[in-house]
Order: structure tokens, then sequence, then C-alpha cells
């Protein structure tokens, strides 16, 4: 647990008093224990020569631990609930964001008043600092769980039905999050990673984001557009500004400026795209995309084509 | 109304010492061969093999987890694929809970239960094998399927809709549902024996504060059995009527609801974990009062404290849920009840405590075992508190810190007693003392094992370690700690090992045990070691929580029962008084049969809905054949 | 150890009715363990009701009458039912014999009016989840009504031959015991069923 929002911090804060109250009970246990194996009380009478008021002592002793104890976990029922409350504190002007799972990556929708201002991208989430984002969470096949360990706990997204999460960073950088609930084959590479950047670079990014795909200017990435179209990609993978508009795969639209592929599983960088696209199977065996079978020289103008849609 | 009997039986009033001795062994024994062996409805032949095949299905289920800690010892390793891991750690948690952890304390509730309260047989014998027969048939069908890839790999309690057809369109999620229902009959008819032979079969003047713990312990297990499985049962049923004929219990697109599965499921799955603690804190009760000589202080209040658990664990079944946005104030209620659960627990400690501050330790490995038990469990029942808490489990929910806490329970809390009575109960099962010095290593062995292998996971999930991963990239910081807990893995794995040696030898070898080595209370240790087939050659009278140190010259007992036929004496529920001699089943094959026939319809319905149909006839026969009339005296009067 | 004979059982009876005898626990328990099925079944009912905006989902409630004839005879059946426990309690095996008769054919009216049940459900288990959980609850039930129908039969046929013996009748008031389970488990599953879909 590494803080950098509000909420996050407030758990923290929690789990430290949950803590502190649990090792000190488990101390006192031990000491008690220890204790009391030392203790040598007088030697071999009859197991039944009881002590009539030392039971009703120790019985009075037990009943006083008892009390204690409810009183303690009522008190830390007591800071589990503050806890709660400000974790889970709603705030109506949040930036809002729409998180759909998948079998094994994740769809992220901007959303915005006006459509044209809304746009789709996968595995990766800018976010502004200092300001709440609210996210909407629902699951396009089976469940999973939406978890930035640094921002706040988890969320599940669950199939037919919407929930919500609320987050505010406080520090810029790079968080990785996970799905956190078992999902299937590939759960274990069902990464991504949350971009927190401060809130003027967050626009632009936003703004250019926003923006389709250019037509390509070299010819191999015209080759690369092509056949992206002609080799199957595109009934699976949404380009905007191009024919391309597949839903059942990641948005492709902006892939050369992402940091991962394949939902956190490698770094993106020219050789793990071209590894990607070589087979697919091989990187993260099971996913859902299939080995293409794609020429040399088609894989390396595929391959070009997806590095300069930054 | 009543009808005494004309004939002029023997009974043993008239019989005495070996007469009377050779004459209930002709009428108790079971047969030998191999017939014998089927039809046997002896609960100490049953309970032992009951607790043997607990005990197989723990090492195999240990086995998996190794398997599981080689590929997770390092980043990236390739020793399972992802395919066959998940399928590992499912069988891995469906095992140690449905066929390992939940099993073996029955097995010892049927050992141990009718000779704690002085009866001959437990109450319905043919049930009991019947049981049995389920319990094996339900394993080696889980077992058997994953030897042919069609393990279930969707973990342990099967979450929809990934269960669906649609997301595991094999048979691998039948066969997890399937099993489901095979270990579910199984317990609920010891659940239901023993609360009859509880209720019904004490000794007389055992009244209600004379019952030893253990028994207390599993007679709340047995309610608590009672009440949790047939939530399973259903979720069970409606998985697999979702999957086979198309109904739509769990599809949101037809107005089903996805967590209508998991409220079922933990419905049922909070309340088994207390199934499987429940029990071991009795053992722990018996073990402790022996080895501190004395009495264990607060009687009273450690058997309101096991009812109390049983009530407050029906509503704690959320705290499994509070990721899955459930309202808060809802979900912050299941917080306080989940936590109110310490004040049993505590109690239970508390009194423990006291007992051992005021006893007279004698450090014999069973002693050892159940001291590990309360410094380990503790840990585990207090992260346990830690995650009962909203805003903390939203952190750690589905993480290793989870599995840290429930190992810390598990193994803390029911393996260690667990070991525990085995060291305990040996010589009364088999005659013979294990070994003490090998206990020893035994014991130190697995306590630093366990604590080596499973205190790291709480920082793997501090540190953001999901469970159910089948690897991790090398970046997150994971491996050292991973590597630790797989050494701490390893070396528990070997306390096992000693554990299996010690018995093998020591069941040929060991010093002979006689009636009551331990100098113990209870009636268990009142007959010879092993215990004659009859149990007791006459019935205890029991004017005293502790008969066997009240008075340790004599011991009383009643007569007038029958020696020519299988009789049982039933007792008033309250106060332990006599009322009626009834009989009790001979050895008969129709439990094997019945189970065969259930099995077939089981199975045979994961492939074809018409096995309902054709599956049904076989088990009517069955049934009647088991309850239809022999002729032998014992059913004619 | 030495004994101390303290007290003689040999007078006491070799079989008892009610909570005297063991199987009338082991009935107690089975239907604790049923009746929290049937519990379970009914909140699984009541949870898919609250979450979906239309109930019952694409079909009409039952119809009424099938559900209706069968609660009337059911209630009307604890009339001999419970005269077969007093006469059982008796020894009287002529009228017992007559009882179990007739109770095995009310119970065979009863399962033949269930097919009738289904047939009026208007709704089937593929249909949707209302579909689904009406068919579970119904066969659930449905199971409950043949097993002791099975029970009450060979019972009859046990007291037609040379096994009738004394302890039998404890077994018979068993039966009746739990026929009264099986028709108190039928009330709420009736309303739930056939008049809830009409709220
Ligand atoms: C033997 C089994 C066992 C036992 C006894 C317990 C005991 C407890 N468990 Fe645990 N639990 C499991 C087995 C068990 N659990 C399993 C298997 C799972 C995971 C299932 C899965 O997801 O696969 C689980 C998961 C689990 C969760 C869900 C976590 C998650 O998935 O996110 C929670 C949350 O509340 C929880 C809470 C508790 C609590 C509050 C107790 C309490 O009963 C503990 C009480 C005991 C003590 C507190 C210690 C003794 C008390 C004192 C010394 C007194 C003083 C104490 C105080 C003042 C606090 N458990
Ligand atoms: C009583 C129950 C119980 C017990 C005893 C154990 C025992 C162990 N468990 Fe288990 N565990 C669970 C119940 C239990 N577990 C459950 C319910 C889950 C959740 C599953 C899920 O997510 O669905 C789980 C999950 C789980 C995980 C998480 C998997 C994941 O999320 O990816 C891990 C990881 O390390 C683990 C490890 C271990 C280890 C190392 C042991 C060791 O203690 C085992 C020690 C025992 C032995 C080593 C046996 C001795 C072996 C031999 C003598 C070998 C010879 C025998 C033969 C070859 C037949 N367990
Ligand atoms: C049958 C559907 C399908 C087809 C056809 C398909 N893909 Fe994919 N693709 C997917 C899915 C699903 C994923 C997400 C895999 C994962 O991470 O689990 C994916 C992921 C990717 C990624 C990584 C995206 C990211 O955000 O990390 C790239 C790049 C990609 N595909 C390119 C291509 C190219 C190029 C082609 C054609 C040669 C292609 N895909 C054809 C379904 C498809
Ligand atoms: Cu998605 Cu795990
Ligand atoms: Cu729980």
């Amino acid at each position: 647990m590494d803080p950098h929002a509000l909420q996050s911090a407030d758990i923290l804060r929690t789990f430290v008093v949950f803590l502190v109250v649990a090792a000190i009970v488990w101390i006192a246990v031990v000491v008690v224990l220890a204790a009391g194996l030392l203790r040598r009380p007088s030697p071999s009478q009859h197991a039944l020569a009881l002590d009539p008021p030392f039971e009703n002592r120790a019985g009075q002793v037990v009943l006083g631990l008892g009390i204690a104890t409810i009183i303690i976990v009522l008190a830390l029922s007591v800071v589990s609930y503050a806890g709660q409350r400000s974790v889970f504190a709603k705030d109506p002007n949040a930036l809002t964001l729409k998180i759909t799972g998948h079998q094994w990556w994740w769809e992220v929708l901007y959303e915005a008043d006006s459509p044209h201002l809304s746009f789709v991208t996968a595995n990766e989430i800018r976010i502004p600092i200092e300001q709440p984002v609210r996210v909407q969470l629902e699951s396009a096949d089976v469940i999973h769980s939406f978890w930035v360990p640094s921002l706040t706990g988890k969320m599940d997204l669950i199939t037919g039905q919407q929930n919500e999460i609320q987050f505010t960073a406080k520090t810029a950088g790079i968080y990785r999050g996970q799905c956190a609930e078992f999902c299937g084959l590939q759960h274990a590479h069902m990464a991504f990673s949350v971009i927190a950047l401060p809130q003027d670079e967050f626009r632009r990014w936003r703004e250019h984001e926003n923006q389709s795909a250019g037509s390509p200017v070299d010819p191999l990435a015209k080759q690369g557009e092509d056949l992206f179209r002609a080799r199957g990609c595109a009934l699976c993978h949404t380009v905007r500004g191009t024919l391309a508009g597949g839903q059942l795969g990641p948005d492709l639209t902006h892939i050369g400026s992402r940091t991962t592929i394949a939902a956190g599983t490698l770094p993106l960088n020219s050789a793990t795209l071209g590894a990607w696209l070589a087979d697919p199977q091989h990187i993260k065996p099971g996913n859902l995309m299939p080995q293409m079978p794609l020429q040399s020289d088609e894989l390396i103008a595929i391959h070009h084509y997806l590095e300069q849609l930054k | 109304m009543t009808l005494v009997t004309q004939h002029k039986e023997l009974r043993d009033d008239v019989l005495d010492g070996l007469q009377l001795s050779t004459r209930l062994d002709r009428i108790w024994r079971t047969p030998s061969g191999l017939i014998g062996a089927l039809t046997s409805v002896d609960h100490k032949v049953i309970g032992r093999r009951y607790i043997l095949t607990a005990f197989v299905f723990l090492f195999l289920g240990g086995a998996l987890a190794l398997l599981m800690r080689v590929q997770l010892a390092g980043a990236e390793k390739h020793v399972l694929s992802a395919d066959l891991y998940n399928q590992v750690f499912t069988m891995h948690g469906s095992t140690m809970m449905f066929l390992f952890a939940v099993p073996v304390m029955e097995a010892f509730a049927v050992y141990l239960v009718p000779l704690m309260v002085g009866t001959r047989n437990i109450a319905f014998p043919r049930l009991n094998a019947f049981s049995y027969w389920m319990f094996l048939f339900g394993g080696c069908f889980l077992w058997i399927s994953f030897i042919f890839n069609v393990g279930p790999d969707v973990g342990w309690f099967a979450y929809v809709p990934l269960s669906n057809l649609q997301f595991t369109p094999s048979k691998r999620a039948d066969v997890w549902a399937q099993m489901i229902t095979f270990t579910e009959v199984a317990a609920l008819a010891v659940a239901v024996e023993i609360v009859v032979t509880v209720f019904k079969l004490r000794a007389p003047g055992m009244t209600l504060d004379r019952i030893p713990i253990f028994v207390w312990s599993m007679l709340v297990t047995s309610f608590l059995v009672m009440f949790a499985m047939p939530s399973i049962m259903i979720a069970s049923t409606s998985l697999i009527l979702d999957r086979l004929v198309n109904t739509h219990f769990f599809d949101p697109a037809a107005g089903g609801h996805v967590l209508l599965w998991q409220h079922l499921f933990w419905f049922f799955g909070h309340p088994e974990v207390y199934i499987i603690f429940l029990p071991a804190t009795g053992m722990a009760s018996m073990i402790l009062a022996t080895f501190a000589r004395r009495p264990v202080i607060g009687y009273p209040v450690i058997v309101l404290s096991l009812i109390a658990t049983g009530f407050l664990s029906f509503g704690l079944w959320v705290h499994h849920m509070f990721v899955t946005g459930l309202p808060q104030l809802g979900a912050a209620l299941f917080t306080a009840n989940s936590m109110l659960i310490a004040v049993p627990s505590g109690l239970q400690i508390f009194c423990w405590l006291a007992t051992l501050w005021d006893g007279r330790p004698v450090y014999r490995t069973p002693l050892l075992f159940v001291l590990g038990f309360i410094v380990v469990f503790v840990i585990g029942g207090l992260s346990g508190v830690m995650v009962a808490s909203v805003p903390i489990d939203t952190q750690v929910h589905d993480t290793y810190f989870v599995v840290a806490h429930f190992h810390y329970v598990l193994i803390g809390g029911a393996v260690f007693p667990l070991i525990g009575a085995v060291y305990y109960w040996f010589p009364k099962i088999s005659g013979r003392m294990l070994s003490e010095r090998l206990g020893r290593w035994n014991f130190w062995l697995a306590f630093v094992g366990f604590n080596v292998a499973f205190f790291p996971m709480h920082f793997l999930g501090l540190m953001g370690m999901p469970r159910r991963v089948y690897t991790y990239i090398p970046d997150m910081g994971w491996d050292r700690l991973n590597l630790l807990s797989s050494c701490g893995a390893a070396l528990f794995a070997v306390s096992f090992i000693l554990l299996i040696a010690n018995v093998v030898v020591s069941a040929r070898r060991g010093a002979l045990a006689g009636d009551n080595p331990w100098d113990a209370s209870t009636l268990e240790w009142a007959t010879t070691s092993p215990p004659p087939s009859y149990n007791f050659d006459r019935i205890p009278a029991v004017d005293h929580r502790d008969p066997l140190w009240s008075d340790t010259e004599s011991i009383r007992v009643v007569a007038g029962l029958s020696a020519e036929r299988r009789e049982v004496l039933l007792t008033s529920l309250a106060e332990a008084d006599p009322q009626v001699r009834e009989a009790s089943p001979e050895p008969s094959i129709w439990p094997l049969l019945t189970a065969l026939a259930t099995t077939v319809f089981f199975i045979g319905s994961i492939f074809t809905p018409w096995a309902v149909l054709w599956g049904t006839p076989p088990m009517a026969v069955a049934l009647i054949g088991w309850f239809w009339p022999t002729g032998s005296r014992e059913d004619e009067e | 150890m030495k004994q101390q004979i303290v007290q003689n059982v040999g007078e006491l009876p070799t079989y008892g009715f009610g909570p005297r005898s063991g199987p009338w626990w082991g009935a107690m328990s089975f239907m604790a363990l049923e009746g929290m099925g049937f519990a379970i079944a009914v909140g699984a009912y009541l949870y898919l009701y609250a979450v979906n905006p239309t109930w019952p989902i694409g079909a009409s409630p039952p119809d009424l009458w099938p559900g209706s004839v069968e609660t009337t005879l059911y209630l009307l059946s604890i009339i001999p039912n419970q005269y077969t426990n007093r006469v059982a309690r008796r020894h009287n095996l002529r009228k017992v014999r007559v009882c179990l008769i007739i109770m095995s054919l009310i119970g065979i009216v009863l399962l033949v009016l269930r097919g009738f049940e289904f047939a009026h459900l208007n709704t089937r288990w593929d249909n949707s989840a209302y579909g689904s959980v009406v068919w579970l609850i119904l066969s659930l039930h449905t199971t409950h009504l043949a097993t002791d129908l099975g029970d009450t039969i060979v019972l009859t046929v046990l007291m037609f031959t040379s096994h009738a013996k004394p302890r039998r009748f404890s077994d018979v008031t068993d039966n009746v015991f739990y026929w009264n389970f099986v028709v108190l488990a039928w009330l709420p599953l009736y309303i739930l069923l056939d008049w809830v879909p009409r709220l």
C-alpha cells in the first residue's frame, strides 16, 4: 500500500489502527500464554481438587475480557465505518469515465456532454490530479474487479449491474492496476495503468486523444492501413477516422502512444508489438485474439502503421 | 401401550466378564472378509475409513499446493500452464474444503461421539455407511475427472457467469457442481446421525451440562451443516440446471442475477468455515483438559460460545461480497456483525488461557499442537477482523492477504488441533502410542514451516499481489517473498511426511497404549484400546462431567440390555433418563448399493437430463431393499 | 475397572412413539434441513422478484385452480392422517391398513394434480428466471410428495405382510408426521407461487 490518493490514504489510516490493535491483542495473548505456562502452581494434586474461589475469579476475568472484546470490536466498527464513509464519499462534479471489463482487457470510455467529445480507449487510463474521478464499471462477459492499489480499493465489474467508484489522485505518476476477480484463463494478465497528470497536461492529452487517427503519410503505413482492413484486424478493432470499426478487441486509435500492450502484459515497444502481431497466443496464451496468418512483409507494414498511430 | 417382550432373552445382567464380552462380540462384530468390509455398519470401522480417506485427500490437496508453490516461487515460471494452474488451485481449494476439512471433522465425530456419549453404535448406522460411500465416490469422481483433464477450473466458489455454459463450455463446472452434491449429501447424513446420537443415545445421567465439549461442538456443527448446506445444494442444483437444461437463474438477460449465486454460496460458505473450526475447538478443549490436568475453566462459557458462534455465523456472509457494490450501510452492519464473532472466539481462548494458567501442563505432542494452535489462530482471527472492515477489505480482498488469513485460520485453527487430535486419539483407535520424539519434530517443523509459508503472504497481499494468478511479472518485487513462502511450504510438507511415517511405524511397533494412556476423563477412555465392536460391555452411567476422574476405582453402569441382538439404550433429551431399548441395525449391503445407484444418477445427469428418469428406479429399489425388514428378530418385535 | 451396576433397564420397552423414538428425531432432523431447503428456495424466489422490475417475467401468473384444489386436498388430508396416527398408536392393525390405503390414494391423486399444476404454470423453466425458479420450487416440493408417497405405499404393503409387527406402528406414526410436514411446507409455497405474482 503506497497511497497516492485521498482514498488510499484513508484506507491506510484505518488499516494502521486495526494493525496496532491486532498487534496488541496478539502480544497480550502470547504473553499471558507464556506466563501461564511458566507459572508452576502446587504440584500434582488431584485433577478435580479445584479451588472454588479461584474458579470464580477466573470466570470473572474471562467474562471481563469478553466484555472488553465487545467494546474493542464496537470501537473498531466505528473506526471502520468512518473510514468507509470517507472512502466512498461522492463528489457530483467528478470527471466521469466508463470502464467495461472484457476477458482479458479493459475498455475505457471518456464521456463528455457532447458526443463528439467522448472517445474510447483501452488498457490505459489518464486522469488529472487533484480532481475527483468517477469510474462507472460494467462487464461485457464475466465478473472482473477494478483495482489500483495506490489510488483506492477495488470494485467489481458485474454482469448486468453498474457499479461505481471514486478517487482523487494527489500526485502525478503511473499507477499499476490489475483485475482482482478471477475471470478465467488469463486473469493473471489483465492489468492496466493509470497515468495521473497535472490538470493542464491532462487537458492537452484529452484533446489529442479525442482526435481521430489521421491518414498515414508514408506509403508503408498506408499499406499497413489497407492490410489492417484486408487481413481482418478491423473485424475486431476500431481505429477512429478509418473504416476499421470492430468492437471485439481494444480500440487502437492511439495505440502508438500507449505504454503497455495486451493489458499490461508487456511494456509497449517496437519489439513487443512485433512479437504480439506475430503470435499473440505465445505472449498471452488463450487470449481472445487469434494468431493472424500474416506474411512477414504484411506484418512489417501493419507494425509500422500501428506504431505511428500516436 | 408398551409391549414387554414375551420371550425370556439373555440380558447383560445375568452374564459377566468374558462370557458377556464374547456374546456381545458375536452379535456386534463386523463379519470378516470383503463382504464384511462392504457391509459394515460399525461406526468405528466407518469412522476409521472416513478419517483415512479424508487424510488421503489432504495429501492430494497438499501435493497440489506444493505444485502451486513451485509455480509461484519465481516470476514468470512455466511449471504449470495457465489452464493447468487454474484447475490446480480450484482442485486444491475444493479438495481441502469439501473432501478434507469438513469430512475429517465429521469422521472424527463418527468415531468418537458414540464412544464419548457411551453408546454402542451411532444412530442410523446404515445411513452412516451410505454417507461414507457417497463421500468416497464423490471424491473419486472429482479426482478422476481431474486426471482426465476435466477438473474444475473456476475456483472453489465457482462464481457465475464464469461457471456458466457460455464461459465454461466443457464439463468442468458440472463436475464441480455435482461433486458438491455428493459431499453435501454425505455431510448432511452425518449431521443427522450426530444430532440424534447426541440427543437420544447418551449414557444415562449424561445431562446436558455433562456432555463432553467435543460432543457439544459437533452438535452445534451438525446444526450448522443442516442449516447451511441446503443453500449450496440449491445453488449447485440451479447452476447445473442453468448449464444443462437452459434455465436462467443466473442469466441477467432473462431476469436472472449473478449476485444471487454469491448470496447463496456464501450463505453456506461462511458457516462452512465454522463447520471446520468449531469441531477443532472442541478437540482443543478436550486435549487441553487432559494435559493441563484439570477440567477446562468455563464449561458453560465455552458451550455458549459454540452456540453463539453458530448463530452469528449465519449473519456474516456478505463480508465476502464487500466489493460487489452493495449498499454501504448494509455492508457496515455486516462489518460489525463479523467482528462480533471475535467475542465468542475470544471467550474460548480466554477460557483456555485460564485453564493453562491454573493447570500443570504435561508437554506431550497433542498439547504442543494445541498451544501452536492458540498462537497461530489468534493471528488468523485478528486478520479476519481486519478484512471484516469494509475499507480495509476493498484493498485486501482477493489478494494474498486474504489467502494468508484463511490459511492461518484453516491450518492454524483447524489442522493444528486436528493433528493434535491424531496424536491424542491414535492410541485409542489403534491401541498403540505414536512416537513422542517424531511427534516433537513433527510439531516444530509444522509450526516453523507453516509460519514461513504463510506469514509472508500478508505482505504480498499488501504489496498488491492478487490471488489466483498463475504467474506475475518480475518488476513487481514479489519474487523473494514468494520464494520464501514456497520454502516454508516445503518444510511444512516434510512435517506431514513425518506424521505419515510416525503413523505407519507406530501402528505396528508403537508402545501398547492400554485403556487410558493419558489419564483422561471422558468415556471413550473407559473402554479398551482399540474399543471392542460393542464399545462397552455394559452401558456406563454418568454422574459427573469428568466420570473417569471423579471415580478412578470403579465405573457405574446400567444392565439389562440384550445379549442376543443389537440393542442400544435411548435416553431422554435433557436429563438422559433411560427410556427405550431400541434395536440397532445389522450389517447390510444396501447402503453401498444405494450409494452406487445414486452415483450413477448424479454422474449420469451431467451428461443427459434423462438420467433423472432412468436413474430413479434403481435408487428406489435400493432404498426399499435398505428399509425392508430382514425378518431378523430385532426387526420383528 | 470394577463395574458397579446402578440400574437395570431390562423392563424398558423396545420401541417408542414420538420423541421417545430414534427415527422420530431422524425424521425431525430431515424435516429441519429440508425446511431450510424450502426457505432458501423461497428466498431465491423473493430475491429475483425484488431485482426484477416486472414479475412474472414474460408470462401470466399460474392458473389458480390446480394449486387451490391441491391446497384444499392437502388440508383435508390432515384428517385421515391424524386418524392414522391415532389408530397406529392403538396398534389397531385393521384400521391402520385401511388408513394407509386411503393416504396412498390421496398421495396419488395429489401427484396427478401436481402434473396439472405444472401444465398450468403458464411458463417453462427455460423461459426466464421466473420460470426457472417456479419450476425449481414446485419440483422440490414434488420430490417430497413423491418420496412420502413411496414411503406410504411401502408401509402399506408391509402392513399386509408378516412384517406387520408392533414396532411398525411407530414407523407409521413417523410417516404421519412427515406427511404433516409435506402439507405444512406446501402452504407458503402455494401463496408464493399462485398469489405473489398477482400482487
Ligand atoms: C476455519 C476457518 C475460518 C475462521 C475461523 C475464520 C474466522 C474469521 N474470518 Fe475468515 N475466512 C475463511 C476461513 C475462516 N475465517 C476463509 C476460508 C475465507 C476465504 C474464502 C475465500 O475467499 O476463498 C475467509 C474470508 C474472510 C473474509 C472475506 C475476505 C475477503 O474475501 O475479502 C472475512 C471478512 O470479513 C473474514 C472474516 C473473519 C472473521 C472476522 C473471523 C473471526 O471468526 C475471527 C475471530 C477470532 C479472533 C478475533 C481471535 C481471537 C479473539 C481474541 C483473542 C479476542 C480479542 C480480539 C479482539 C479485541 C479483536 N474471513
Ligand atoms: C483446509 C484447507 C486448506 C489447507 C490445509 C491448505 C493448505 C495449503 N495451501 Fe491452500 N487453499 C485453500 C484451503 C487450504 N489450503 C483454499 C480454500 C484456497 C482457495 C482456493 C481458491 O482460490 O479457489 C487455497 C488457496 C491456496 C493458495 C492460493 C492460490 C491462488 O490463489 O492462486 C495457495 C498458494 O500458495 C495455497 C497454498 C497452500 C499450501 C502451501 C498449503 C500447505 O499447508 C499444504 C501442506 C500439506 C501438504 C504439503 C501435504 C503433504 C504432502 C505430501 C505428504 C505429499 C505426498 C503425497 C502424495 C503425492 C499423494 N492455498
Ligand atoms: C477475433 C478478434 C481479433 C482479431 C481478428 C484481431 N484482434 Fe487484436 N485483439 C483482440 C483482442 C480480444 C485483444 C485483447 C487481447 C488481450 O489483451 O487479452 C487484441 C489486442 C490487440 C492489440 C493490443 C492492444 C492493447 O491495447 O494492448 C493489438 C496491437 C492488436 N490486437 C492488433 C491486431 C491486429 C494488427 C490484428 C490483425 C492482424 C488484430 N489485432 C486482429 C481481438 C482481435
Ligand atoms: Cu478480469 Cu480477472
Ligand atoms: Cu466468512
